[in-house]
């Protein structure tokens, strides 16, 4: 299965490593506890030798390491740069180019930008939470300016580093108040869920997802894994285009997931990394996480502005908690900043800023809208193309319509990793092992040329 | 909230489950930061007079936050930058080099072998974290020494990553300054290749930092017991003004030897607070250790935060990357480092001259931005309560806090606080 290969290369810690500093922690379910049993062959090493240093100080404290494996997705990245084939394609880290295959700065966020310096805005410390007027933004963007829950202050909100630096302070927060959950992940997922869960010490287990026959969604046994998870679990949803899927389920089948969610009194932990990105519309794309607030829930909600506002490198997102109260939201805050505290202190200003600024200028907001409904665009345009050349091309009879039917940056090809390897070593085609493309990677100009490839590894490559 | 509830359980009642769910009941609200609170009880405050000598930020003569030249010019050339895609997980390599140059020399052997595993880092506490988060992995039986008293964070940092925390002697309360002694004693029993944190430059909160004397004596006993030293330099160039001065402890610890450990930030030196820029270091024994080392932070980087942030990392490389933005950087830090010295000078004289009964030497032995002043919990509660002087209750003073307008206030201050004792 993908996920396997992804586990490999997460991480290589062993668990009796683990045991070590579980410091009395209940274990849960032995059988579906899952930490990666990736490459740990420092367990062997000398970590706890202790060298005798008389003169022998230059003998490193670190001497037995090994070389971690490469990151399985930004890994592909460094791959492709040090390719020199002309007729290289990278469609591996799901970052935005333009048709030109150039990245993309949005024209709001450098307008924003040169507000900032004729502003003459200081540098000071952030709040541990973060910027106020972004919160403020984050979470009417996410929830609706008039939800009931925000203006009921029952939003607990605070930036993160991104999605990955919110979905790991959600983490940190299940790991220190709820002892003995465990969190339920699709299969598959982004492959860095399982890094941020195993190094939150957060077991977690998977719920079925993907179907491989109709490279679509596996409803039922999603539904049925829900339900058979112990009260309380976490489930990880992905609020709009799933990643690496790119296959969301309905708005009908978000209800059903909703009402088995609220059966076994779960709490759903959403991740929303495209919102405006996938339909190219803000209020769409959040309407899974709207529903689940609606009934009352108590919802987590990751965050990021990496790819709706282009500012990936700035790590810029939020975690939010919607809480049955607003007393109970003051509370989980102040946790939730005692968690950041000893991590990085305070977020990085720039992000935030750009993000309040945008948002907050009704001119600069619509603007936004626009330049998202092209990148969401553009992607559409691309999705269309790709289907429409390989149809074209592949006289065989296989059913590619998932193409047009999955949403977001991503495709799962249904490619397996064989076929994905001839993608890269035959194709110059770099993409993860999972057989996701990014699309945003991909320009009109090269659907032919990628088509030729998928056919071939598909029908000449088991 | 009785109508709110009823509505929820209305709701409930259709879907025919609970859905007043309260898993966060048992959360407990968590105490205000030490450090951080202060700031915002002073923001609070409405009183005309307040002073804020809390959190370490630097503040000109006129009490306003600085933004260096250095930096609004780096700014202006790096605005609308083409360039938004994500950094590796180790962050900006021109940046870390540039880092690497500033605290181990310019002309390091060690850069010249690539003997250095270095990473861009959440600014100093990133650095750490990502330090004790490594040692922990790598060395799940080992502890970490820290002085006493030290920056309040390093306890939750180290305690966070899952490593216990010992401490060693450090600041001697009655002479306010090092107990040195007690500090090579300690050093000295500890079991041999233990970790211990020391403050490069500029100790926080007590701003005692050893001779160069006393530096090399630590070495040599740490060198004897085979410990591992890492460094916390949040304060380069901003104690003396002089970035190479500051670092002496650090090029002591590598000329005897030792494969040292950095955690390095720009928050101070170049006033780049909210950017969260800093950069982790681990010297190795050779450049495929140095290799191995850096794919190891990463694989605990990416679970934490995937990359760092971009923008402080393209300024603090434009400008030590840029001859003429270095010079007016240096410049800049030094003003900074005058400031507040002269400002240690002014608040020792003041006291003085109020006839304190009380010794002041500290207040001008001590360097950086802080200053132990010896108070008492109750004496900065009355600081705070009565005169509206903000600073933790560890009796550490901001030194960046102080100037010409209210040095004379502050002193008043102590001196009514302490004028009994």
């Amino acid at each position: 299965m993908a996920s396997s290969l992804l586990s490999v290369a997460s991480h290589s810690v062993s668990p009796s490593m683990r045991e070590i500093h579980n410091k009395g922690k209940p274990r849960v379910g032995g059988s579906t506890l899952r930490f990666d049993k990736g490459l740990n062959s420092f367990s062997n090493s000398r970590s706890s030798g202790r060298i005798s240093m008389t003169a022998a100080v230059n003998v490193s404290q670190f001497e037995g390491i090994p070389m971690a494996p490469p990151d399985p997705i930004l890994g592909v990245s460094e791959a492709f740069k040090a390719d020199t084939s002309d007729l290289k394609l990278n469609l591996g880290v799901g970052a935005y180019r333009t048709e030109e295959l150039q990245p993309y700065v949005l024209n709001v966020v450098k307008k924003a930008e040169n507000l900032m310096l004729e502003r003459g805005d200081n540098k000071e410390y952030l709040p541990i939470e973060g910027l106020a007027a972004f919160n403020k933004a984050t979470a009417e963007l996410l929830l609706g300016a008039d939800n009931p829950a925000i203006k009921q202050q029952r939003v607990a909100t605070v930036q993160g580093l991104s999605g990955t630096g919110s979905l790991r302070l959600g983490a940190a927060l299940i790991e220190r108040y709820f002892p003995g959950a465990k969190v339920l992940i699709s299969a598959p997922t982004w492959g860095n869920h399982k890094n941020i869960f195993n190094d939150a010490r957060v077991p977690w287990s998977e719920y079925r997802y993907y179907d491989p026959k109709t490279v679509g969604l596996d409803f039922e046994g999603m539904i049925e894994d829900i339900k058979s998870a112990p009260e309380g679990t976490f489930v990880v949803l992905h609020g709009c285009a799933h990643n690496p899927t790119g296959i969301d389920p309905t708005p009908e089948q978000w209800e059903i997931i909703a009402n088995v969610i609220q059966d076994k009194n779960h709490i759903p932990f959403f991740d929303v990394a495209y919102q405006g990105f996938a339909s190219g519309s803000l209020d769409e794309d959040a309407a899974s996480v709207r529903l689940f607030v609606a009934r009352g829930m108590e919802v987590l909600v990751a965050q990021s502005y990496s790819k709706n506002l282009g500012l990936y490198a700035e790590r810029i997102g939020a975690i939010n908690v919607i809480s049955s109260s607003p007393e109970s939201a003051a509370r989980v805050k102040s946790q939730l900043k005692r968690l950041a505290r000893p991590m990085y202190s305070n977020p990085p200003v720039h992000g935030a800023r750009i993000v309040a600024d945008v948002v907050g200028n009704p001119t600069l907001f619509n603007e936004w809208k626009a330049e998202m409904e092209m990148m969401a665009g553009r992607i559409k345009n691309v999705r269309q193309q790709l289907y429409d050349s390989i149809i074209s091309k592949d006289k065989s009879g296989k059913d590619w319509s998932f193409i047009l039917k999955q949403i977001g940056m991503f495709s799962f090809t249904g490619l397996n990793k064989n076929q994905s390897d001839n993608m890269t070593n035959k194709w110059r085609v770099y993409m993860t092992k999972d057989g996701r493309i990014s699309l945003a990677g991909l320009s009109l100009a090269k659907c032919e040329y990628l088509a030729d490839a998928i056919i071939d590894s598909y029908h000449n490559v088991s | 909230m009785a109508t709110l509830a009823a509505r929820f359980l209305r709701r409930s009642s259709v879907a025919g489950v609970r859905s007043m769910s309260t898993w966060f009941r048992t959360i407990d609200p968590a105490p205000k930061d030490p450090i951080l609170g202060v700031t915002e009880a002073f923001l609070a405050d409405q009183s005309p007079n307040k002073v804020n000598v809390g959190v370490g930020a630097y503040r000109d003569d006129s009490g306003k936050p600085v933004v260096l030249e250095c930096v609004r010019e780096a700014e202006r050339r790096i605005a609308g930058s083409e360039f938004m895609e994500y950094l590796p997980i180790g962050g900006s390599i021109k940046m870390v080099e540039e880092s690497l140059k500033l605290a181990y020399g310019d002309n390091s052997e060690f850069i010249k072998d690539k003997r250095i595993a270095a990473v861009q880092a959440l600014s100093g506490t990133g650095a750490c974290r990502l330090f004790a988060a490594f040692q922990q992995r790598f060395h799940p039986n080992a502890q970490i020494y820290i002085p006493i008293p030290t920056w309040a964070n390093h306890h939750n940092i180290w305690r966070d990553a899952g490593v216990p925390i010992k401490t060693f002697r450090y600041y001697y309360p009655e002479s306010r300054g090092l107990d040195f002694a007690g500090l090579m004693e300690d050093i000295k029993n500890a079991p041999d290749g233990s970790f211990f944190l020391l403050h490069a430059c500029a100790h926080n909160p007590t701003g005692v930092d050893p001779s160069e004397q006393q530096w090399r004596e630590i070495s040599s006993q740490i060198k004897a017991k085979g410990h591992f030293p890492f460094f916390d330099m949040a304060y380069q160039g901003f104690a003396s003004g002089d970035p190479e001065r500051d670092a002496k402890a650090i090029r002591i610890f590598l000329e005897d030897g030792h494969l040292i450990g950095l955690a390095q930030s720009y928050a101070k030196n170049m006033g780049l607070y909210g950017q969260r820029t800093g950069c982790l270091s681990l010297l190795c024994e050779n450049e495929k250790q140095a290799v191995a080392v850096k794919s190891q932070l990463q694989l605990i980087a990416r679970p934490m935060y995937s990359n760092p942030p971009l923008h402080g990392a393209l300024v603090v490389s434009t400008v030590l990357g840029d001859p003429e933005l270095k010079k007016l950087w240096l410049k800049e830090v030094k003003v900074m480092a005058d400031r507040i010295i002269g400002m240690r000078t002014t608040l020792r004289e003041n006291l003085e001259k109020r006839g304190s009964p009380l010794p002041w030497q500290h207040i001008t032995n001590q360097i950086g931005m802080f200053c132990y002043s010896g108070l008492t919990p109750d004496q900065v509660d009355r600081m705070t309560n009565e005169f509206h002087i903000y600073m933790t209750r560890n009796g550490r003073i901001s030194m960046a806090g102080l100037n010409t307008g209210n040095v004379g206030y502050v002193a008043d201050a102590i001196h009514e606080v302490t004028k009994s004792f």
